[in-house]
């Protein structure tokens, strides 16, 4: 297991949001966090990337403690793709993915090695950012601008890939356009990556396994088909949902906000008409 | 660009040494240099015009350099050498020191130690459990402020008539007689300082990425926070100390090398410091040409304000080339 988490508890301060979740995320594979508002689904992701102190509990990675490693070793394992990006004016787009490099120059070293040079192309080139390079950050599209900031995550050569809420901000086509881009890190390089994500049928497409939370804790965790049943979308996001069989495999459809969240009331399985 | 700074701040350098109340020519200036020629000009050129000149070179680099730090780890274009605080400690210890007569010879060092504890001071306000927040610092530093400065005034108009005179010229910023001493006393450490702030440069690119990617770039924002702003307080009290509070230098000297270079810090940081001591030696040669002799500090706001209104025209004119 690459990343394991072990009954940890943190929040703001020093109300604990999470409490007591535990789970491993293994080599190579994608693990998606659903859960309503509120449920801290960002907050876990925050605890894990060290944006947040931990209050119980400890996070292995490779093995080791994260907070017992030095953040320059942590940071060059783990990348993190923040929700909201702070666009720092003026800088292109090549300037920016060479701060991904960051993690491995020494205090001292003011540019550049060729080695981080090449890590630097490489990224840009994954992300198709290669022809975008000399343009100015502010004068890309959100689509592009998020991709430019994949690529400096990748810059940093990481095992493992935390992303928050990566399509927020998109539109559909860029949605997928990003998603098939992370599937194609996933499968051809191995990375690992851990999604918080808020549009449940994404996940679905796109994750081995799903994490449900719920106020703080975790509520379910397993491979789609298995977590995502009507009694656990009537828990945990307060929704009646009909699960369809669709040509891009199981999606949920919400039907509606249920009043009581304790009592699903329609549960079966509905199959979609063969779209051809 | 350095090359363009530079040559600028050689021709400065020369001016400064030829200009004054005594004029010189090049040739004398060159003869006085080398301890030749009559000794009137020796002895002008090697204790009155070389050291003030190094003052102002010290003072101006180092205020330029610090504002520089403080508006990239702040995030905040209208943040100066002075927001953390900093004139305001010193501020309230020197006009405390003038206005009561007192410890006169400590006051460089005096004014360096308010200086310094002040902006302490802002830093544990701005200290929370998550560590040191921004916004908070910024506020911290308004609000200590303008408590000092409400008592410096008081002092101030409390004071008899001969010490206010003395006390508003090191407010307004002065090099008049900074001689050897000041140099040899403050210099090492305004050296090492601006060493030190070109290294943290980098750390200011991956600040500007925001919290979140700082973080995960392995990037410690308290320790990053605190040796910025310690650099930046060192340079700025070691600044004051030398030449009471010069004001504008630290503010718009970093915006108009950005407007120039863009915004990598790494190149933003030391051309400031570079563009702060040009600046400064000019400013203090045109203090020096008129009838009477003008506080530097006045002087670096009447040249600075027009320089920089121009480099905002001219980078909103859509000739600009990249």
């Amino acid at each position: 297991m690459l990343l394991d988490l072990q009954q940890i508890s943190g929040g703001y301060d020093q109300t604990s949001i999470i409490q007591n979740v535990a789970f491993t995320l293994h080599e190579g594979e994608w693990l998606s966090l659903l859960g309503a508002n509120g449920s801290g689904k960002s907050t876990l992701l925050k605890l894990i990337s060290r944006m947040l102190p931990l209050q119980a509990g400890t996070i292995l990675l490779d093995g080791k403690a994260i907070h017992q490693q030095s953040p320059q070793t942590v940071a060059q394992q783990m990348a993190v793709l923040p929700q909201h990006q702070t666009l720092p004016s003026g800088i292109t787009v090549h300037q920016l993915v060479c701060l991904g490099r960051t993690p491995y120059q020494s205090w001292w070293q003011w540019s550049l090695t060729p080695t981080d040079h090449q890590h630097v192309k490489r990224a840009l080139a994954q992300t198709g950012m290669l022809p975008f390079r000399h343009r100015p950050l502010e004068q890309l599209s959100g689509g592009e601008r998020q991709r430019a900031f994949l690529a400096l995550a990748l810059a940093q050569n990481p095992k493992v890939l935390l992303l928050d809420e990566p399509t927020t901000f998109l539109d559909l086509h860029h949605q997928l356009e990003l998603l098939e881009l992370l599937r194609s890190l996933n499968q051809d390089r191995g990375l690992t990556i851990l999604t918080v994500l808020h549009d449940v049928n994404l996940a679905v497409r796109y994750s081995a396994r799903l994490a449900l939370l719920k106020e703080g804790r975790l509520f379910d965790l397993g491979p789609p088909p298995q977590v995502l049943t009507p009694r656990n979308l009537a828990q945990v996001f307060g929704i009646t949902a009909a699960l369809i069989d669709s040509p891009v495999g199981l999606q949920i459809c919400a039907i509606a906000a249920s009043a009581d969240s304790a009592t699903p009331s329609v549960p079966s399985t509905v199959h979609a008409h063969d779209p051809s | 660009m350095i090359g363009i700074l530079g040559v600028g701040l050689v021709i400065t350098i020369l001016l400064s040494l030829a200009q004054g109340s005594v004029a010189m020519s090049l040739q004398e200036v060159w003869q006085a240099l080398w301890h030749q020629g009559p000794a009137l000009n020796q002895t002008i050129l090697w204790e009155l015009r070389l050291p003030r000149i190094a003052a102002a070179l010290f003072v101006g680099s180092a205020l330029g350099m610090s504002g520089a730090l403080l508006q990239g780890m702040l995030r905040n274009g209208l943040a100066d050498p002075f927001i953390l605080g900093i004139s305001a400690g010193a501020g309230l210890v020197a006009i405390a020191l003038l206005t009561l007569n007192i410890f006169l010879s400590w006051l460089p060092i005096a004014a360096w130690v308010g200086a310094v504890l002040t902006s302490a001071l802002v830093y544990r306000l701005g200290h929370t459990v998550n560590g040191i927040a921004v916004e908070r610092l910024v506020l911290g530093g308004v609000a200590v402020s303008s408590l000092l400065g409400a008592i410096q005034t008081t002092l101030l108009l409390l004071s008899d008539d001969g010490r206010i005179q003395a006390a508003l010229n090191w407010l307004i910023g002065s090099l008049s007689g900074r001689g050897w001493t000041e140099v040899i006393n403050a210099g090492p450490y305004i050296s090492v300082a601006l060493i030190a702030g070109c290294l943290l440069s980098r750390n200011i690119n991956i600040l500007n990425l925001g919290d979140d990617l700082a973080v995960g770039l392995g990037v410690s924002l308290t320790r990053s926070r605190l040796l910025i702003g310690g650099v930046a307080t060192l340079l700025a009290a070691s600044a004051v100390s030398m030449a009471g509070l010069i004001g504008f230098v630290g503010l718009v000297v970093p915006h108009g090398v950005r407007l120039l270079v863009g915004t990598d810090y790494r190149w933003v940081v030391p051309l400031s410091a570079l563009g702060g001591a040009w600046v400064l030696i000019l400013a203090d040669l045109l203090a020096r040409l008129g009838a009477v002799e003008l506080p530097v500090g006045a002087v670096t706001a009447l040249l600075g304000s027009p320089l920089f209104i121009w480099l905002l025209y001219r980078r909103l004119s859509p000739l600009q080339g990249v």
